[in-house]
């Protein structure tokens, strides 16, 4: 049996943001958001099920940085059949760039203890910059298998797992403990039980503030945190003076015929 | 100094990216008065440094030993934090490939440095802190969409070197400075750089995969948005592109419906193209998108939304339904080319 850590993150709905997601000095609305489980990581979740079928009494733990309102992700981690969930949450984590984030997520793992394999998604629909799963393995002194796709076996303190590539796969072999960040075209996770749905409906998470992963507090948050935002720029359009073409068969003809004459097209 | 890691492609060439980096690093550096360094870690690049002086390299840096190749983490980990460490350059780049963005967030932790990943452009510029009021000249400007593409967000790392970026193939152009440019060849020596326990993660099978979609290197991109509503419907994309000697690319939200295989993806966190003639259809234009294709030659956009930001960046604009347009279009093609 295992022990093993998910990392995972609520993120704003980036996919389907309406009209009212901008507010008018072009900072986000973050209320009008609907805010869900980050998709990679519920495939990270997904690998760490997995291993716990095929090794019964594996623990897995899962662990998020947020809001308190965190809690719905680790509910609902819980209800698909994760065992523990914790949210490290506290003021003094406000304005961390992916450094104070792994470094206090690293933080918390320490604290959660043991740990054989730590997974994560491989990066965020918010920032895409998959980032965070390598700084906590080289601050866990781990090492990492990025964009892992399948498990294909687990034996003793041997994982072997595919990495799905720009241009292939590769099968991979590590000793335990590893981290590995699990990329969109791996299995789906799994749907939440109908009894455990009940049982953690109401489930109460732990959460931990700062002093609780006992960190050197000058890395955290702002202060931590390397890079600055100079400034943010709402998308501005320089208006080319577009042509308008009516979709009509004259119209589209002369197009047509212009852009072959000027061998834009042959 | 500007340092650019670079990546060989499987045919054992830099990779395009990595020239591409060495490109505008040659352009940062002399806009800063600096050198051009590039670090090549692999087995059997021997005369790689050739590949390189073209465009504007001063410093090469080379590693070759067979436990750097294929690519593994700790072992490139070992020799790039160390080089850094030894030259400290104010600057690292490297590709937004599957390989600089597993390598350089584990370089950004271990130097606890700042890291912008894909980045659409890059210049110099200067920078207040507006809580201490301290002034930073000459400091790299990493410009890249945010938050869903609502925001364009220029980020800084005034305080901690080097300042790393990735950028994406094709973002930035690839251009040889001068093919007589002449730099030096430091050979580093990998047993020095290398511990045992970087070995602990072992390659047991590779399957690299002839790329089937080559959409980069493509004059003509008939490319289909969310808007296209159907996999069914985006099949006429493919005939439009396959009647103008085109191919087909599409949109995040295309290839997240399921409209299109994820190897067409355009835009920032996909391929960015530079096409004579870009064909937009059913695509309302966020700017990740528009951000791997606004440099087209040409853009037609079809759309029935008149207010699609597409638009704004269009040469010319059909408002219409693209299931009408498109066919109409392949017609047009057909009549004109007898």
């Amino acid at each position: 049996m295992y022990k093993i850590v998910v990392l995972i993150k609520q993120v704003p709905d980036t996919q389907n943001v309406g009209p009212d997601a901008m507010n008018a000095d072009g900072t986000v609305n973050r209320q009008a958001l609907p805010a869900i489980f980050n998709p990679e990581d519920l495939k990270a979740l997904e690998m760490a099920l997995q291993v716990k079928e095929q090794n019964p009494g594996t623990e897995i733990t899962v662990l998020t940085m947020g809001p308190d309102r965190a809690a719905a992700i680790i509910r609902d981690s819980l209800s698909r059949g994760a065992d523990k969930g914790v949210i490290i949450s506290d003021m003094r984590f406000a304005g961390s760039d992916t450094l104070a984030t792994s470094y206090a997520l690293a933080c918390a793992i320490k604290k959660i203890g043991h740990y054989d394999m730590v997974f994560g998604g491989r990066q965020a629909i918010d920032g895409d910059t998959a980032q965070v799963g390598p700084q906590v393995a080289e601050k866990l002194n781990l090492p990492q298998i990025t964009y892992a796709e399948k498990l294909v076996s687990l034996k003793g303190d041997t994982i072997t797992l595919t990495r799905r590539l720009d241009n292939g796969v590769e099968t991979v072999e590590a000793t335990l403990p590893v981290l590995v960040t699990v990329t969109a075209s791996a299995d789906d996770c799994r749907y939440p039980h109908a009894h455990r749905l009940l049982k953690y409906a109401k489930a109460a998470p732990e959460i931990w503030n700062a002093d609780a992963i006992d960190p050197e507090m000058e890395r955290l948050g702002l202060k931590g945190s390397p890079t600055k935002v100079k400034k943010i720029d709402n998308v501005v359009l320089a208006h080319k003076d577009a042509q308008q073409v009516e979709p009509t068969e004259a119209a589209l003809n002369e197009l047509v015929a212009g852009l072959m004459k000027d061998h834009i097209i042959g | 100094m500007i340092l650019i890691y670079c990546e060989l492609a499987e045919n054992g060439h830099v990779a395009d990216v990595s020239l591409e980096l060495c490109t505008k690093g040659r352009s940062l550096a002399n806009e800063l008065g600096t050198q051009l360094a590039a670090l090549v870690c692999g087995n059997g690049i021997a005369d790689i440094e050739k590949q390189l002086y073209p465009f504007g390299v001063d410093k090469v840096f080379k590693a070759d030993d067979r436990r750097l190749s294929p690519y593994r983490t700790l072992p490139h980990f070992a020799v790039l934090s160390k080089v850094i460490e030894e030259n400290r350059p104010d600057i690292v780049l490297m590709g937004a490939t599957c390989v600089g963005r597993d390598l350089a967030p584990r370089i950004s932790s271990y130097l606890r440095c700042g890291l912008t990943a894909d980045c659409t452009s890059l210049e110099i510029g200067s920078y207040e802190d507006k809580v201490t009021k301290k002034q930073y000249d000459k400091i790299l400007y990493q410009i890249r969409p945010a938050f869903g593409g609502n925001i364009i967000a220029t980020i800084v790392n005034p305080e901690t070197r080097p300042q790393m970026a990735t950028v994406r193939e094709g973002v930035m152009k690839k251009e040889v400075v001068d093919a007589n440019y002449k730099g030096t060849v430091t050979s580093l020596d990998a047993n020095k750089y290398l511990r045992g326990e970087d070995e602990c993660v072992k390659i047991i099978a590779r399957e690299i995969e002839q790329q089937k979609i080559n959409i980069k290197n493509s004059s003509i991109i008939v490319s289909g948005g969310y808007g296209m509503g159907s996999k069914e419907n985006f099949e006429m994309l493919h005939q439009l592109a396959q009647a103008l000697g085109g191919e087909v690319g599409a949109t995040r939200a295309a290839v997240d419906a399921g409209f299109a295989e994820g190897d067409r993806q355009i835009g920032q966190t996909g391929v960015t193209v530079r096409p004579k003639l870009y064909i937009a259809c059913g695509i309302s234009g966020a700017v990740q998108h528009r951000a791997g294709m606004d440099q087209s030659g040409k853009i037609i956009s079809i759309n029935t939304d008149p207010e699609a930001p597409i638009n704004a960046i269009a040469d010319y604009t059909i408002i219409g339904d693209v299931c009408k347009v498109v066919p109409q279009l392949i017609a047009c093609y057909n009549k004109n080319k007898k």
